[in-house]
């Protein structure tokens, strides 16, 4: 088991660093040694060192802290992001790709009309209609997903279509639910878990812009983007309050992209 | 090839008219209507009915909407509450400047992403191709603001001050000020879209380079160099174009951000300003733009793809 | 034509040994090959899946996978070793010296390079033009190879021929380089049989022409016994037998090769068709001993300790077994039961097709609107023919004639186009109306047991399923699939094993056990043994014989191996380009008068015997497409008796020749029965006693 996790070294590495961060978020309330709203503006600034290992940041809150707690709103929105993601897109596109002829085409001209817009700008437009927060934040990175998810498991719902077994089931008589959750999907969860494996980095990444935009988490929550965000103006005086999320982040989702990596080497070497 | 180009032209018909809508759609559901922006929040219940009225917001909603698309379609593309101006007046402007953003990246790009793409491909497993895909990993992985502050932190700090660190000069006030302007958003959009490019370029190589008929190729006993040249290249440089379009996508996100981190007067950052205004009619014909110009980059792309692969060109 | 000379073989394998490491273990693919091919010779080398044929070919070019280790031995060409040549000296080989053409030759084909040029580039490559004069060349070689028209042929992209064109091509940039050695991996495998027949013409014929000595590799022992000087049997990657063609086939020395004999249906229904018992040993976990002693008719006890060592039969025969003498001494086994001997009784029909048309891809009002509807493909154009209780009723056919449409209305798997199909139960002759009951009753086997089991499911449930719909309790269920399973000979321990850990002939059995868990009485078969190894088909045609007795159940059974269903069926339905074009019983179509495709299609099947040389009649182009069928009679454009415009215009009506024997030809009868046979009626015997 360990030889094949090092003969493949995305996944290893992938697993590495998203182990450290699994395990620093979900123990940051343990761990933390300050609370991650408690201001001190004497302390203001301060660069690491003596009481704050990592820093403060404009208002003087511990930058190891919020850093840590940062990690656990990441990882809330970029797998929540996903799983709504999928969600609305496998039924979608496991229909579609099921039914075939017209159903298929005007869905599917729906679905190329969402992916025309940039993942980004889909996000912008439904955070526009429903206002800035976390919870929107998600709603909007999961459905600005869907549709590529859509996209995908009907590619592979069509391949998978016309493979004999799923004619055996036509013939036995199964209905068209069975043949669809019990014969095809089955065989789609390989391609499913890679896509979402490589989106969650990309969710990360999405819900970080939109609080550096000022339109995703709002303050004083501890998120990422957001802190890089308040930071912009003090670069010069102090870059910790920028350097410490921003590496977190970078850290986060190039775990995330190597884990998704790895998985997909090894599920289609498997295949 | 008449029939292909027949069926897409049809397809993007029907693609931009199901993006009007969407738009339109999206962004009607903001509750608290124009004109209590116009008015403000204590008008009375009857003024801003009457206002609504003038402004036909009290329309049903197909109405509306055609209303809106002819004007579109024929330039007018309304009044922007926030700015004061037609929209024309704005739009104009500031899609020259994002173009120009756009397209030096794009350009930057496809100059340096392919030939270290395929430098990847072809040293695969070695030095060069960890050195480059660790890169590649990397970019794809750092935001565009990170780098963006980043390179605004070594670049443009007191110490420094190679770059300013904001805004747009004209061409007018010269060649070096436009253009140092220019740098530093350029750069941070171009490292995040040549990973991306990289990435893809590697892989569609590498698949074409295990595939059968390079395979024939080497048992006709024809060099690497005839290999990679005129077999490898040929198939695996097609996918590029798709590759390229396809990461229009990520640019026209990452214009957003790139925008805001430099206060670069472009589309991002008007579309931003009309998100927090609230300024209908401009966000409203801001993101079609965008998402239409998108639309046209893959039917673009397509249409390119078509003419140099043979499978569909000769049907 | 350049001369070779004849000093010493062109081509020389003294104790080749390949590994390849893998996670799960070493894989011996190839053990001590060793055999010569003189210049001017084909050298067939036969072998089933997993034998090591391939590797044997790619480790000659050297293009061997970069976890292979050749482990030994020398492969010695044009008086070098080819495995200790440095790379450059190796390239400068390749296309010219030695050339290789494989099986798939749609994928071997670059998709973005005119065809001309890709042939031509060989001789760029090597330098033995210069770009005239390499194009010139290319056009030759198209010529060489039969292609009609070659001018136009060498500006086209690959995608717009023929598969039967594509290989020809390959054939073609192959011998572009006047090789001295040609390699042939599996070169008609996927092409129809009227074609495959036309490219065996072709290299036999190239072993005039052009001199080089030829490896030719397959599956398909007919094919091999067809075109090959001498034979080279290969069995979990030893060559277990070697000698020319005549000796091989008519006293095999080795067990093996007389079980893989023994194995193949025959249409001349002279030779046994009985199964090789046991399975492929792993490759990773071979026996002590022969590797063939777990399934040997002969073994004794010293097989199984010490590998045997190859023993002289003959001046150019050699086998690797102790007991050689022994099997060429014993007589051949008795003459094959046919598994349909004639029915007794004309029995009244359990299904009816009548006047049955499918069309696919009928073009939306939109396209046709634009003046972009492309014409539909006619699959099946207006079929009638019955089938009776209890028979097997074979339909042939090459790819494109509508069978596997046909198979597939029969189980309202499609909607008609046009015309009725109907099923009636055997006892009652009433109509079957309700679905259930039609699911129960009317049951289908795939033809490619590796897509007709879904992956992720375990057999158990692959075999529950059915009997869940029709509503059968839970503990019943489990009962009545371990009965399913004895039924299929398969160990009760299989129930828990995912479709990836069985053998190929193994699914094929549950894919069985699925069709009959219902009890059905109409099975229709689509190409149940076409994915099966030669080894494994005479034990599946052994038990669905057997259940169809146990059941009195009717098949309908689709195949495009006339051989087997020689063995197989009652009567048979010969199709060509969606139509039926000739319905008989099985000794009737296969005696004159034939319909003039019929006729080709028995003559372009080749049979495991180098001295038969059937008649030849040769179909001329390709089948044309379903979206334009030709009009009137649809083999106008290929027949070779062709009488005239009647054929062009007008449809050939049903004759019926005999008491059940029809034919849709306007050749009037007496003239049809006054050919010649296809075929001897006993064929020549097979095993000679010395």
């Amino acid at each position: 088991m360990t030889a094949r996790i090092l003969a493949n070294p995305p996944l290893a590495i992938g697993t590495l660093i998203l182990g450290c961060v699994l395990a620093l978020t979900l123990l940051a309330p343990l761990v933390a040694p300050y609370g991650v709203a408690e201001q001190s503006i004497p302390d203001r600034l301060q660069r690491p060192g003596g009481k704050h290992l990592l820093g403060t940041d404009q208002y003087g809150r511990d930058l190891l802290t919020r850093t840590l707690f940062g990690g656990r709103t990441a990882l809330l929105l970029g797998l929540g992001a996903v799983a709504l993601g999928l969600l609305f897109g496998v039924p979608i596109g496991l229909a579609s790709g099921y039914a075939g002829g017209r159903t298929d085409e005007v869905i599917m001209r729906v679905v190329d009309a969402l992916l025309s817009f940039p993942a980004l700008l889909m996000a912008l437009m439904i955070i526009t209609a429903l206002g800035a927060s976390t919870l929107h934040a998600l709603l909007a990175i999961g459905v600005a997903n869907a549709p590529g998810i859509a996209r995908i498991v009907r590619s592979q719902t069509l391949a998978v279509k016309h493979e004999e077994f799923v004619l055996a089931a036509c013939a036995q008589g199964e209905s068209h639910a069975y043949i669809m959750f019990g014969e095809i999907l089955p065989n789609l969860l390989p391609p499913i878990v890679i896509e979402a494996s490589i989106r969650v980095g990309f969710a990360i990444l999405a819900s970080a812009s939109l609080s550096f935009l000022g339109l995703g988490v709002q303050p004083p929550t501890a998120d990422w983007g957001l802190m890089i965000r308040e930071a912009r103006q003090y670069i010069f005086l102090s870059s910790w309050p920028l350097l410490c999320p921003g590496l977190a982040l970078a850290l986060t989702i190039v775990g995330f992209n190597l884990l998704g990596d790895g998985v997909r080497d090894r599920l289609t070497g498997r295949v | 090839m008449a029939s292909y180009l027949a069926r897409r032209t049809l397809s993007i018909t029907l693609v931009l008219v199901l993006i009007s809508l969407i738009v339109f759609v999206a962004i009607h559901v903001l509750p608290g209507s124009a004109a209590t922006l116009i008015l403000g929040e204590y008008a009375t219940p009857e003024s801003l009915r009457s206002l609504e009225r003038e402004m036909g917001l009290d329309r049903p909603f197909a109405v509306q909407y055609a209303a809106w698309m002819g004007g579109v379609l024929t330039g007018d593309w309304g009044y922007s509450l926030a700015m004061k101006q037609p929209v024309t007046a704005i739009v104009g402007l500031r899609l020259r400047n994002s173009a120009l953003l756009a397209g030096f990246a794009l350009l930057a790009v496809v100059l340096i992403a392919t030939p270290l793409g395929t430098l990847a491909a072809l040293r695969r497993g070695r030095w060069l191709d960890l050195a480059i895909l660790t890169g590649s990993y990397i970019g794809i992985s750092v935001p565009e603001f990170v780098t963006g502050m980043m390179l605004i932190l070594v670049l443009a700090g007191p110490s420094l001050h190679l770059f300013p660190t904001s805004d747009y000069a004209p061409l007018a006030a010269g060649f070096r000020t436009w253009f140092s302007h220019l740098v530093l958003p350029t750069l941070t959009l171009t490292l995040v879209l040549l990973a991306h490019v990289v990435r893809q370029t590697r892989s569609g190589l590498v698949e074409v380079l295990q595939s059968a008929y390079v395979r024939t190729a080497r048992l006709k006993g024809a060099t690497e160099r005839r290999i990679v040249g005129r077999h490898a290249l040929r198939n695996g440089l097609l996918p590029a174009v798709t590759v390229i379009a396809l990461d229009l996508g990520y640019l026209m996100g990452g214009i957003v951000v790139v925008e805001e981190v430099f206060a670069y007067p472009g589309m991002g950052r008007l579309i931003l300003y009309a998100i927090q205004n609230r300024d209908v009619p401009l966000l409203q014909v801001s993101i079609l733009i965008v998402a239409a110009t998108y639309t046209f980059a893959n039917f673009a792309a397509d249409l390119a793809y078509a003419w140099l692969d043979p499978r569909i060109r000769y049907q | 034509m350049m001369s070779r000379q004849a000093s010493g073989p062109a081509l020389q394998i003294e104790h080749l040994s390949v590994s390849f490491e893998t996670p799960r273990g070493e894989v011996h693919a190839l053990r001590d090959i060793s055999f010569d091919i003189a210049a001017g010779e084909v050298f067939g080398v036969a072998g089933e899946s997993g034998s090591g044929k391939s590797t044997l070919a790619y480790a000659i070019m050297r293009d061997l996978a970069p976890n292979a280790r050749v482990l030994g031995g020398s492969i010695h060409f044009a008086g070098e070793d080819v495995l200790r040549l440095v790379p450059d000296a190796l390239r400068r080989i390749r296309g010219r010296r030695i050339a290789m053409v494989y099986q798939d030759p749609k994928s071997a084909l670059n998709p973005s390079m005119r065809v001309g040029q890709q042939i031509a580039e060989v001789l760029e490559i090597h330098a033995m033009a210069s770009r005239a004069g390499a194009a010139a060349r290319a056009l030759e070689l198209l010529a060489l190879v039969n292609i009609p028209d070659p001018l136009a042929v060498a500006h086209a992209y690959p995608h717009q021929l023929s598969g039967g064109m594509q290989q020809r091509l390959v054939i073609a940039m192959a011998l572009a380089g006047d090789p001295g050695l040609l390699i042939m991996d599996e070169p008609t495998t996927g092409l129809d049989v009227t074609t495959q027949a036309r490219i065996l013409e072709l290299v036999t014929g190239l072993r005039h022409d052009v001199g080089a000595a030829i490896l030719y590799i397959s599956h398909d022992l007919a094919v091999i016994a067809q075109v090959s000087d001498r034979v080279g049997i290969l069995y979990a990657g030893e060559m277990v037998e070697t000698a020319p063609a005549t000796q091989l086939f008519r006293r095999p020395a080795h067990p093996y090769t007389r079980g893989l004999l023994d194995a193949l249906p025959d249409i001349d229904l002279t030779r046994a068709f009985r199964p090789i018992g046991g399975r492929f040993p792993d490759l990773m976990d071979l026996p002590d001993g022969c590797v063939f002693a777990p399934r040997c008719d002969f073994v004794e006890d010293a097989c199984t300790r010490a590998q045997p060592a190859m023993a002289t039969v003959g001046l150019t025969h050699v086998a690797r077994c102790r007991r050689w003498e022994t099997v060429i001494a014993t007589p051949p086994m008795p003459q094959a039961r046919r598994s349909a001997p004639p029915l007794l009784e004309v029995t009244p029909p359990v299904a009816r097709v009548d006047n049955l048309t499918k069309h696919y891809e009928e073009p939306g009002a939109l396209m046709r609107w634009l003046g972009l509807a492309r014409p539909p493909v006619h699959a099946i154009d207006d079929v009638t023919f019955a089938v009776h209780g209890g028979e097997v009723l074979a339909l042939v056919g090459e790819s494109g004639c509508g069978k596997t449409t046909l198979g597939r209305l029969l189980l309202r798997l499609l909607p008609p186009t046009s015309g009725t199909v109907s099923i009636r139960r055997r006892q009652s002759g009433a109509e079957i109306a309700d679905d259930a009951e039609f699911r129960r009753v009317v049951r289908i086997v795939f033809q490619n047991p590796d897509s007709s089991l879904n992956p992720t499911k375990r057999v158990a449930a692959i075999l529950e399923r059915p009997l869940a719909i029709q509503g059968v309790s839970r503990p019943a269920r489990r009962a009545r699939v371990r009965e399913l399973l004895e039924a299929v000979r398969l160990d009760v321990g299989y129930l828990h094993r995912l479709p990836r850990a069985l053998s190929g002939g193994e699914r094929q059995r549950v894919a069985i056990a699925r069709a009959f868990a219902t009890g059905p009485e109409l099975v229709v078969l689509d190409e149940p043994l076409s994915a099966l190894d030669v080894s494994s088909q005479a034990s599946v045609v052994d038990l669905l014989t057997e259940l169809r007795h146990r059941l009195d159940a009717t098949y309908v059974f689709i195949s495009h191996d006339l051989s087997l269903v020689r063995h197989l069926a009652h009567r048979i339905g010969v199709m060509y380009l969606g139509r039926l074009v000739e319905v008989g019983t099985v000794d009737e179509v296969f005696r004159p008068p034939y319909h003039p495709y019929t006729r080709a299609l028995l003559s372009s099947i080749p049979v495991p015997d180098p001295s038969a040389r059937a008649a030849t009649v040769r179909l001329e182009g390709a089948v044309p497409s379903a979206r334009l069928p030709p009009s009137g009679c649809r083999f106008h454009t290929r027949c070779p008796s062709k009488l005239g415009r009647v054929c062009e215009e007008v449809q050939p009506p049903l004759q019926r020749a005999d008491g059940t024997h029809w034919l849709a030809c306007h050749i009037p009868l007496e003239n049809l029965r006054r050919e010649r046979p296809v075929r001897p009626a006993g064929g020549t015997p097979q095993h000679v006693a010395p």
